[in-house]
């Protein structure tokens, strides 16, 4: 009974282990080939392991392309990401509170709106929003992939959060009232504390989601100083301007690195926040 | 005196409350409804951007039915979307009920699942894929390690260059595994218990209570991803552009493609209208088979 106890275990840890490695077989590829020879990357495809390790690879990509190198657009990613991950956050907790402690006129309206929007998805606006940031003389500034933001246009964020304020226990709030506090006040002194929590998972995912994000960059941003690491990737990878893999590799390498390390160091709020909520990753 | 009194409007509950949510409210009027109306007016309009729109009704709508690409890209996105987003659930069941048992390294395994899933939206890996599949890259290579030797074309053949794509898609598995997870240990284990006095097997208490009870989360992350595969589009953008002979175009890449690269905004537009009204159609499908297989009376 031990033996078999034993073996079951074993092919267990086996499998499950198996489709592990193949899971990110890939993404080790990748990490591993930068540091290759990059023209060796092909002719030696099935090795992980560099048989000679060089960071020539980083050196010549971070030169970048048109005279801009990775350096800037590293630096455009991380002030668009972190402007509209602030306006997300700010945006997105007050709304949420005020859906999920106030009664008033048209707050059934802005549910459903919030329930739509988190169905409708930034593709079925690409060409509406095309035409009418176009019309507030927009494209090409920043300006369509920040503002917005503020305005809590991601009704998932806001569902989260509301579901976390619902979860809070209204004596706080009652107590508060007693005390004096507006409904402005309470919002600040008690609840915001209070969700802290909820919005750390929605900076998380907020802040991936604008650094990866390209389809808007691409409507957008048209000279390349301006060009987020996304955008300037896929051009720098076009098979017209570079045949340097090696380069390519290790630039592609820094660009997911961001989301690496949140991974490494904020996993239990990734975990909880998908878990709780049914965000995606 | 007459601050005063504002303040007082201001400071009751319903005006709070329309306050607070005032950033939405505008948000959705700023970016949602005025877009969408502006949309609408240039669907009905020859429109290229550069010059001024000119009225021509519904002639857009009617371009489409002559249109064989639009048909074409239709076909392709119900394939990707009906064919990934299953085969992505079945997956991420599958290894949710494996790593259901706990062990010392569990969590190290749902991180390697989940990885993917976190920076699978991004170019680099798009990129990285396209590389793989190339004639001389990574997976040739393995395949010639245990004796195939391919120089295959995977992304130049009309055969096979979709599932590619499909699966791309279905590597990113680990959010909806990390949904299931969370839903199994839900589940009672009193009731496995019961079962097993009565002498089930594991197969009939799979299907007889696990999976009556996960129903609820199997429709959300239906719901979700159907949505989210229809509209699929960095992935067709940057690694097929939608060769090889149109065999992987998505919806969304042929309607950028018509309104950006072809100037033809207009009918972009009409595109996006209709895309909306699939969009639109599949969801209420959905909703509408839901009280036929979920079991919603909870636990």
């Amino acid at each position: 009974m031990k033996k078999k106890q034993l073996l079951q275990k074993i092919v267990y840890h086996v499998v499950v282990c198996g489709i592990g490695l193949l899971m990110i077989y890939p993404l080790v590829w990748m990490i591993m080939s930068s540091f290759k020879p990059t023209d060796t990357i092909f002719t030696t495809a099935q090795s992980l392991i560099p048989e000679t390790f060089t960071l020539e690879n980083y050196v010549n990509g971070w030169k970048g392309f048109g005279k801009v190198g990775f350096g800037t657009f590293f630096l455009n990613s991380g002030f668009i990401s972190v402007m509209a991950t602030i306006g997300t956050v700010a945006s997105s907790s007050i709304v949420a509170y005020g859906l999920s402690r106030c009664k008033f006129p048209g707050r059934r309206i802005l549910f459903v709106f919030m329930l739509v929007s988190m169905m409708l998805p930034a593709q079925v606006l690409m060409i509406p929003q095309y035409l009418w940031y176009q019309k507030l003389g927009w494209v090409g500034t920043y300006l369509p992939l920040i503002v917005p933001f503020f305005f809590a246009t991601q009704g998932f964020f806001v569902y989260l959060i509301t579901n976390f304020i619902d979860g809070i226990p209204r004596d706080l709030d009652e107590a508060a009232k007693i005390d004096g506090c507006s409904y402005y006040m309470i919002f600040f002194r008690i609840i915001l504390p209070l969700i802290v929590p909820a919005l750390v998972t929605v900076c998380i995912f907020s802040f991936i989601w604008r650094w990866d994000d390209f389809l808007s960059a691409l409507l957008y941003i048209n000279e390349s100083a301006r060009y987020p690491v996304s955008l300037a990737l896929k051009l720098f990878s076009d098979p017209a301007s570079s045949s340097d893999y090696g380069a390519m590799f290790a630039m592609s390498t820094l660009s997911i690195l961001p989301a690496m390390l949140i991974f490494i160091f904020f996993q239990k709020f990734l975990v909880e926040g998908i878990s709780t909520s049914g965000l995606k990753g | 005196m007459k601050n005063n009194s504002i303040r007082k409007t201001l400071e009751k509950e319903s005006a709070a409350g329309i306050v607070c949510t005032l950033p939405f409210t505008l948000g959705i009027l700023l970016f949602i409804l005025v877009p969408m109306g502006i949309s609408l007016y240039y669907s009905l309009c020859d429109y290229n951007i550069l010059s001024p729109p000119t009225f021509v009704g519904l002639d857009n709508y009617v371009e489409m039915f002559s249109d064989e690409t639009f048909f074409k890209a239709i076909g392709v996105t119900f394939f990707y979307a009906l064919i990934s987003v299953p085969l992505r659930l079945v997956f991420a069941l599958i290894v949710a009920m494996l790593l259901l048992r706990t062990t010392r390294i569990t969590g190290f395994y749902r991180a390697a699942y989940y990885l993917p899933s976190i920076i699978g939206g991004s170019v680099a890996v798009s990129i990285l894929w396209r590389r793989m599949f190339a004639v001389d890259g990574v997976v040739n290579n393995l395949l010639g390690l245990i004796g195939i030797d391919t120089r295959f074309a995977w992304l130049g053949d009309t055969r096979t260059a979709i599932w590619t794509l499909i699966l791309l898609a279905v590597w990113q598995f680990g959010s909806s595994m990390l949904i299931f997870l969370s839903s199994l240990k839900q589940i009672p284990t009193t009731l496995y218990e019961a079962a097993r006095v009565d002498g089930a097997s594991r197969p009939y208490q799979f299907f007889h209570i696990t999976l009556p009870l996960l129903t609820p989360t199997i429709f959300f992350n239906l719901v979700m991803q159907m949505i989210q595969g229809f509209l699929a589009f960095t992935q067709s953008y940057i690694i097929t552009q939608g060769k090889p002979m149109n065999s992987t175009l998505f919806y969304t890449v042929y309607m950028y493609k018509q309104s950006f690269e072809f100037k033809h905004t207009g009918y972009g537009a009409a595109l996006a209208w209709v895309m909306l009204v699939i969009v639109g159609i599949i969801t209420w499908i959905l909703f509408a088979t839901k009280r036929f297989w979920v079991y919603e009376d909870g636990v």
